[in-house]
């Protein structure tokens, strides 16, 4: 029956970094290669940061595999790099253009939709020659098996396909790794939320005094959130800015905390919005799901003939302040590439997992990705007693006096600049919220700017978005509609609120023989497919047919 | 494979800017003409044979020099190899037989295809013939209302679910030997479900996104002495219907009388309201 399917060598799933790497090496490769993409043009699903960074260390960074890249589909190269510890109104910078140039070739902002647009023009022109290529609108929905294993990937909008090597580069909450049995969506703790506005900037050069061949990243940290876990960020582009935060999703569901209102707190404090012009005009919003490598980075991210790659395998370093997840999404994909022409020259194809594995190993990458010293410390500095201790200590004067202390000597900014203590920064509140915090009450310096920022209400925001939606066919399911199962997606989901009856997820009170109840109830149409609900709730999750959904025109 | 799709300009009744002469003919030089919405779904047909067995599409439609703009859409829909259009003045206000002899003889000259591809009907004739008729006096067998299509190119057959009387309840599945013409349906969809497929409409895309800009490169016109054709059989002269009168629907000539009333005058308001009254009904 199944030789019936269609049949390529390597069929790669998503057009994301990931999927461009292993497409560029496998066709490098002479290998006939099909990629699989669901949004109808490339990059209309994806959101980064971003910065992507092309790393000394790495075996392989994006213009190994696109040479073109950085002068036709990036934005700037990143030159300056600070963190701005803020408490109140007082803020104490650190240079951490250090840290930032560390093991760094070079890292230049970037916008996703025209980065992966670009991608995929090169990724199709290279496997079309190995009888492959590329096609948007396809949304890969499963995985073909045949007596229990792997061989291939269903689809919505095509018949089954058979390959001797699958790439699931299909992003955070990757259908074909849950398919496989390799990741689950359960533990709030394993993910970030990313959440975003690109701001029109057309005066960069002026306001930040760079060239149009410098850029600059400017990292907060401190009472911002309140006292959600999580940072922000602000970088340059041609001629916007990309303003956001990513937050510990479990600390943002503790807090019962609104993904874009805590975005406003930073928009509207004066330590951003210095850098904003005046009238604030706002592009996009957008929000998405980052993994936590530390936590779910996949030990052996392969079965039979599948391999995950980038963010499907959890392949996402927050290296302290740093997100690297774009690299190495590229360094797996192409080492995937690598590892299926090696396994084939060799005459064992089925080997080609194990040999991708290797090669995360042996390139230093899952080191990166789960560093141990993270985890031999972990268990002490994220007991609850501990964080408790350390905070205290440092909020007391003592450890104000240390602050001062360790500033003085400059140590405090080069421990901030350090590689390996950031490699090894615990999860807690520490050094997301105290610490800076506590930095800047005793070192900082007042801030303040006339800007007014007035950023739109989360009802315009979901409006200015571009849609090709769902109706009739809803991707996501409520399965439990109880405040207790699903409650923390009515906050939690970065276009739905409470007491805003317009965004995806609400709490009702439904009165039935006598009594009220509150339950929760599930809108489709203005998601933005981030992926929080499929961890903070109880659906049935799948991303949208090709094509459908949200558009990106930034990302 | 070569397939040759019959095609025709009609006008834009949308714009509702349709000028008929005063005989009642439509003047198509002074309304803007747009492909025959339904020759879409026969163009659809012949790119989902090119797809599946390769060769090349034509597309050939009949009418004024100005029909360029209908054969570029053509080409763009259906990313057409070239584009033949029959012109002449002495072909011009034929009825659907003699474009049907028109076209055919056209056909004959370019060489007979092995699918000749026709819509249902044409949004201004509305008589649905030119397709049969064309078929007719090409002398190959024909299949009308087709959904669903597929060629066997080895065994040289066309197979083709058809609805039975235009009925959409009733359906048939039938086959016939290649050259063959299939007046294609409205209901009819093209589907692609193999990546393979996909990929070759993604080339033709490109491909064809170039040729439709310098789309007169790929046009060839043909007068009546191209064609061998005598004027005595084709244009006016040659059409056997006799249109008794064509109602100008989408606008009628504006010859309305108007009176101009003063709203403010009782009597002349009152004589209005009565002369008004007869077309209330009711009341
Ligand atoms: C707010 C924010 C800031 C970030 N900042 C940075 C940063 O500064 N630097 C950095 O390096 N990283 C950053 N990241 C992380 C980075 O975006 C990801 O790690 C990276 O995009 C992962 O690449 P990928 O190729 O694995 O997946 P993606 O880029 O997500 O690509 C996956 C692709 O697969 C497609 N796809 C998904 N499912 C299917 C399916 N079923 N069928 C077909 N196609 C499918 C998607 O449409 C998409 O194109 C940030 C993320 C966020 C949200
Ligand atoms: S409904 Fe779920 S996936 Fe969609 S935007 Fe909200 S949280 Fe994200």
């Amino acid at each position: 029956m199944s030789d019936q399917y269609e049949q390529y060598e390597a069929v790669v799933v998503g057009a994301g970094p990931g999927g461009a790497a292993a497409a560029a090496k496998l066709a490098d490769e002479g290998i006939e290669t099909l990629v699989l993409e669901r949004g109808v043009k490339a990059g209309a699903k994806n959101v980064s940061g971003g910065l992507l960074y092309a790393e000394d260390s790495a075996p392989y960074a994006i213009d190994n595999l696109y040479p073109q890249i950085r002068t036709e589909a990036t934005e700037r190269p990143i030159t300056e790099y600070t963190i701005q510890n803020v408490a109140g109104s007082t803020v104490k910078e650190y240079d951490l253009t250090r840290l930032h140039e560390h093991d760094t070739r070079w890292s230049d902002a970037v916008l996703r939709r025209k980065m992966d647009s670009w991608l995929a023009e090169r990724v199709h022109e290279r496997t079309r020659e190995t009888g492959g290529g590329l096609l948007n609108g396809i949304k890969v929905n499963g995985l073909l098996r045949e007596d229990g294993e792997i061989v291939g990937v269903t689809c919505d909008e095509i018949d089954p396909i058979r390959a001797e090597f699958i790439v699931a580069a299909d992003g955070v909450n990757s259908e074909l790794a849950r398919d496989a049995g390799l990741m689950n969506w359960d533990e709030p703790e394993q993910w970030f939320q990313g959440v975003k506005a690109t701001v029109e900037a057309p005066n960069v050069n002026d306001r930040f005094d760079i060239g149009p061949q410098e850029g600059v990243a400017h990292l907060f940290s401190g009472d911002l959130f309140d006292g959600v876990r999580g940072g922000g960020f602000c970088y340059t582009n041609v001629d916007t800015l990309s303003i956001g935060a990513v937050f510990h999703l479990d600390s943002l569901v503790e807090s019962a905390a609104e993904p874009h209102e805590l975005l406003n707190a930073l928009l509207e404090h004066p330590v951003c919005s210095q850098w904003i012009d005046d009238p604030y005009r706002e592009v996009e919003y957008a929000a998405k799901l980052v993994p936590d490598s530390k936590k779910v980075a996949h030990p052996d991210p392969q079965s039979d003939r599948l391999v995950l790659v980038g963010d499907a395998a959890g392949q996402m370093q927050a290296q302290g302040p740093i997100i690297k997840g774009m690299n190495h999404a590229v360094t797996a994909g192409a080492l995937a590439g690598e590892a299926f022409a090696a396994a084939k020259r060799r005459g064992e194809p089925s080997s080609a997992g194990e040999r991708y594995v290797e090669r995360l190993y042996e390139s230093g990458t899952m080191a990166k990705l789960r560093p141990k010293r993270y985890e031999r410390l972990r268990p002490i500095a994220e007991r609850e007693r501990t964080t408790e201790v350390v905070d205290r200590l440092l909020e007391s004067p003592i450890g104000r006096f240390g602050v001062r202390a360790l500033d003085a000597t400059g140590l405090l900014e080069r421990l901030y600049s350090s590689p390996f203590m950031s490699m090894s920064i615990p999860d807690t509140q520490t050094p997301y919220v105290t610490l800076p915090t506590v930095i800047a009450e005793t070192l900082g310096e007042t801030v303040s700017d006339d800007t007014v920022v007035d950023p739109p209400s989360l009802e315009q925001r979901i409006g200015e978005l571009t849609y090709d939606t769902d109706i009739g066919n809803p991707h996501i399911e409520l399965l439990d509609n109880s405040v207790e199962a699903s409650g923390a997606a009515v906050t939690a989901c970065p276009v739905s609120a409470s007491e805003f009856g317009g965004g995806c997820y609400r709490e009702e009170t439904i009165a039935s023989n006598g009594t009220t109840k509150n339950v929760v109830s599930l809108d489709t149409q203005p998601c933005i497919e981030c992926g929080t609900c499929a961890v903070v709730a109880d659906t049935a999750w799948e991303h949208p047919s090709g094509g459908r959904g949200i558009e990106f025109r930034q990302g | 494979m070569h397939s040759i799709v019959l095609t025709k300009g009609v006008p834009d009744f949308r714009e509702g800017q349709v000028s008929f002469d005063e005989d009642g003919h439509l003047e198509r030089g002074k309304t803007p003409t747009v492909m025959n919405p339904n020759d879409e779904h026969a163009l659809q047909a012949a790119l989902q044979t090119k797809v599946r067995h390769g060769g090349r599409v034509s597309v050939m439609s009949m009418g004024p020099p100005g029909y360029g703009d209908v054969l570029q859409e053509a080409m763009e829909s259906v990313y057409a190899d070239d584009l033949y259009l029959l012109s002449d003045r002495e072909l011009a206000a034929a009825d659907t037989w003699a474009t049907a002899i028109a076209l055919s003889t056209g056909i004959e000259k370019l060489g007979l295809p092995d699918l000749v591809f026709a819509g249902f009907k044409t949004a201004d004739g509305e008589t649905g013939h030119t397709g049969p008729q064309t078929c007719w006096a090409l002398d190959i067998p024909m299949i009308t209302h087709v959904t669903e299509l597929s060629v066997d190119s080895d065994e040289r057959r066309v197979r083709a679910r058809r609805l039975v009387e235009g009925d959409v309840a009733e359906v048939e599945t039938v086959e016939a030997p290649l050259p063959a013409c299939i007046v294609v349906d409205p209901e009819f969809e093209s589907d692609y479900r193999t990546a393979g497929e996909q990929l070759a409409l993604k080339d033709l895309r490109e491909t064809t996104a170039e040729r439709a800009v310098e789309y007169d490169q790929h046009l060839t016109t043909w007068d009546h002495s191209d064609l061998n054709l005598d004027p005595d059989y084709i244009g006016l002269d040659g059409s056997p219907t006799i249109v008794s009168s064509v109602d100008p629907i989408p606008k009628p000539p504006a010859e309305r009388e108007a009176t101009m009333v003063d709203p403010g005058d009782e009597e002349a308001m009152g004589e209005l309201f009565d002369e008004m009254a007869a077309f209330s009904g009711g009341a």
